[in-house]
């Protein structure tokens, strides 16, 4: 018989300030795990919650639960390997994460892609904006209770995956992008498709936004709700559309313009509320941009090679590595060494959908980097919560997750 | 013959016995009155999935029909499944029956555009492991889930689902309990259901129930009340409680959203129209709210607490929280069809000409028929809200419940009254 739990007393003082009335006993607080596998938290993050009947008190992202250790399994191998590493950065736009790495170590390297190169990468890049874009809105709308509008997005975000596979043969691991170039051209009638993919997508975020915009419940449910100050986002180097959302006008596309950007028009959409629902409208109006420029690239797509021309770096066509002993032994050459970087440091950021993508890297020469350092927007996304959740309900910590768009591969690497 | 003519002539007698006649009776219009709500269950679950799939430009389940390939014990899938069936009853494999199945295309799996899906989900959960798990309340937590089933179940004994007609043997109304109560009734015992609900998420021990039992016992009740003063305008019009009566007043005199026909053509009727439409819309809403549908989820709004407060059910359990959900829904607009869309009644004065023309009991057949049809609409209707509409949140709900519709149905109760006094 099992006597000492019925005279055990849990905490003496505590009980002696509730019987002597010093304690409140209606101010109990409750700890509630949310997560790591919970429908809310997109992936595995896990929140660790002091609720106070429904209202958060505190708030402790425990974060990792997907890391891989990505920063130094770079330092082990050369830079092309690790091209198919970066598709699993942030996942749900895996061809961003390609290109902003390859134009990290192209940086490095001081190459300069040709103009059909930068074409498509800018062509990659922001379907891949669409597509990531595509999925946040339509598993915030989930989030919120619009299921419908989840599958209508993600047919949209479908039509990319098949662009992918056209290009580069996988639907979701891409890993399209090498050191100098790409593993090949897009192929023939591509911009016609993409132009009538432009098309639907239109519509399909004018139905969207008729869906919800001005939706009673979905106004109620967001308007206020996870707001940020600008001194916040800036302090907590939030990035993207998050920042923008909160009125800081900062586009790395516009303020340091790479793979030749600064030669297509297109606006950058700035909220003043910082609140969930102006996080869903820059959304909807940055894929809007994004069609834009999709538009202008198919429209004027220039002709011309797709790779860095006469570096060592790059690999021959094929048929010049079985005819030519030299070609031959610059393929083996690439193939195992890969690139020859100079020595130096050198950080290059790029705006992906999910902000600010950015890679440090440090090298001493040689095919390996020395040190691979990532600035992944997500992270820098969640680090806000503890200091954003307080005082909101646990309904609204679904709409605030969702309106962030975060990714957990990109937070924990 | 002489043994036909004497079992007639026994049943003329038992049924003359007026307490007989009651007891048979009752029990017929019990069994079809629970046939309807139980096969409403997996139909409104069909009509929800294959409305679902058609509003998200899905395909839905169209496949699970008559799987004749069961029959085909010996053998791959592939082969044909009616070679088998005909060699195992011993037919000729190209006789005449043999033919006439191929015509029918008997010859490969029947979809019948997925009908069957539902039961075949039922039966799924019938064969999934029922786990309790070793932290619950064990008693509690069996018995929550037929507390949520059964208050729907005993509500829809009340609710006329076809007229009354003269027999020989006596007055026979189509409603399982023809109360002089109807609506009182209704709502003792959706009240009921809360505790099925708040059972479950206490019984369950676990965080998420807990909190969705208390979002749910607070919601349920909350609703409640502007439910129940939300139709005391129409019973100040009908001025009576009587279900079967109400119902009957309006095949005579118009329905209560729809005054066309007889005494529906006074102005007052159509003065009424306004208090009536803000009933109906209270009402509606609150149906909603207590059926637990989404805008108003919120005991099992899955992306915050998971799964609510079946959280930790799994098997017949969890499919008893189901099945309640939807017989909630399914009686709830019962009850919406009764009350403001005139029940059984075919309208436009059409019931009373059936019944003079064909006979009554034609008048019975064909109000059941629009009776049910009405209910395929309104389950259609929950279907497409749920569907289209986001999720509230539980403050929102509460407010909504107590600022708006409060409010909004005790004013209403004062302009019927204003109305039907100085507007005669």
């Amino acid at each position: 018989m099992k006597t000492s739990t019925i005279l055990s007393v849990p905490d003496a003082a505590e009980a002696w300030d509730r019987v002597s009335g010093s304690v409140d006993a209606q101010g109990e607080t409750m700890m509630l795990n949310m997560g790591p596998s919970h429908p809310a938290t997109h992936g595995v993050l896990r929140l660790h919650l002091e609720v106070d009947g429904e209202v958060i008190v505190a708030c402790d992202p425990v974060i990792g639960h997907l890391h891989r250790g990505m920063e130094k399994i770079a330092e082990n191998c050369h830079y092309n390997q690790f091209v198919a590493y970066t598709d699993r950065f942030d996942y749900l736009a895996p061809m961003s994460n390609n290109i902003a790495y390859a134009c990290a170590v192209e940086k490095l390297l001081g190459w300069e892609l040709p103009e059909r190169g930068q074409a498509i990468r800018v062509l990659c890049s922001e379907l891949s904006r669409i597509s990531s874009y595509m999925l946040g809105v339509g598993v915030y709308a989930m989030d919120v209770g619009a299921m419908t509008v989840f599958l209508l997005c993600y047919e949209e975000k479908e039509k990319v995956h098949n662009f992918y596979e056209e290009i580069c043969g996988a639907r979701f691991t891409s890993s399209y992008t090498r050191i100098g170039g790409m593993t090949r051209d897009i192929p023939k009638g591509f911009e016609k498709k993409v132009l009538a993919f432009c098309d639907s997508c239109e519509k399909t975020i004018d139905e969207m936004e008729s869906l919800l915009l001005k939706n009673k419940i979905w106004m109620d449910r967001l308007i206020g709700v996870g707001k940020l100050t600008r001194e916040q986002v800036l302090a907590n180097g939030l990035t993207g559309p998050n920042m923008r959302a909160s009125g800081v006008k900062r586009d790395l596309r516009k303020t340091n313009p790479y793979l030749g950007y600064e030669r297509y028009e297109f606006d950058v959409p700035v909220m003043e509320g910082g609140d969930c629902y102006d996080r869903f409208i820059i959304r909807a109006f940055e894929m809007r941009q994004s069609v834009r420029i999709l538009r202008q690239v198919c429209g004027n797509m220039p002709g011309g090679p797709i790779c860095v021309q006469n570096e060592r770096g790059i690999l021959p066509p094929k048929e010049a590595a079985m005819m030519g002993m030299e070609e031959l032994i610059r393929q083996f050459m690439v193939t195992t060494m890969s690139v020859n970087a100079p020595v130096g440091q050198v950080y290059f950021a790029a705006e992906n959908p999910k902000g600010e993508l950015g890679f440090f890297i440090e090298s001493q020469g040689g095919g390996t980097p020395n040190r691979l350092k990532m600035r992944s927007p997500s992270f820098s996304t969640l680090s806000v919560l503890p200091e954003l959740l307080p005082g909101h309900l646990i309904s609204d910590i679904p709409a605030i997750l969702g309106s962030f768009d975060f990714v957990q591969g990109e937070c924990d690497r | 013959m002489e043994i036909i003519h004497s079992i007639f002539r026994f049943c003329d007698e038992v049924l003359s016995d007026p307490v007989w006649f009651y007891i048979i009776t009752l029990i017929l219009k019990l069994i079809v009155c629970l046939a309807v709500v139980i096969a409403f269950v997996p139909i409104s679950v069909l009509i929800e999935r294959r409305v679902a799939s058609w509003i998200q430009d899905r395909v839905g389940p169209n496949r699970v029909g008559i799987p004749l390939s069961i029959f085909s014990r010996f053998g791959s899938k592939a082969a044909q499944p009616l070679a088998n069936v005909l060699d195992y009853w011993g037919f000729p494999r190209d006789g005449r029956l043999a033919r006439l199945f191929r015509y029918l295309r008997l010859d490969k799996d029947i979809r019948l555009w997925g009908v069957l899906q539902p039961m075949v989900d039922g039966l799924k959960l019938f064969l999934k492991e029922d786990f309790t798990p070793p932290f619950v309340r064990k008693a509690y937590f069996w018995v929550a889930p037929a507390l949520v089933l059964a208050p729907p179940l005993i509500t829809s004994t009340v609710i006329p689902f076809a007229g009354s007609v003269e027999t020989r043997y006596g007055h026979l109304s189509m409603c399982v309990a023809n109360l002089d109560i109807g609506p009182l009734w209704i709502f003792a015992l959706a009240g009921l259901s809360v505790y099925g609900l708040a059972l479950a998420g206490w019984a369950s021990n676990s965080k998420y129930p807990f909190l969705s039992a208390v979002r749910s016992s607070a919601q349920l009740i909350s609703y409640e009340i502007s439910m129940g003063l939300s139709i005391i305008p129409l019973l100040m019009i009908c001025s009576r409680l009587n279900l079967q009566d109400i119902v009957q007043y309006q095949a005579d005199n118009g329905w209560m959203l729809l005054p066309l026909w007889g005494e529906g053509l006074t102005e007052q009727r159509w003065v009424l129209l306004v208090p009536v439409f803000i009933s109906f819309i209270i009402f509606l809403t609150s149906v909603f709210a207590e059926a637990n549908r989404l805008p108003f989820d919120m005991a099992e709004c899955e992306t915050d607490l998971v799964g609510g407060y079946h959280t930790e059910y799994s098997s017949m359990k969890f499919a008893l929280f189901f099945m309640g959900e939807y017989a909630a829904m399914v009686v709830g607009s019962a009850i919406v069809i009764t009350l403001f869309l005139g029940g059984w009644s075919i309208g436009f004065g059409l019931d009373g000409l059936i019944a003079a023309h064909w006979g009554p009991w034609w008048e019975i057949l064909f109000g059941f028929v629009a009776f049910l049809l009405k209910l395929a609409f309104f389950t259609f209707f929950f279907v497409w809200v749920r569907w289209t509409l986001p999720r509230f949140r539980y403050d929102q709900v509460m407010k909504l419940g107590w600022l708006v519709f409060f409010e909004l149905a005790v004013v209403n109760i004062f302009l019927t009254a204003g109305i039907l006094y100085f507007f005669k």
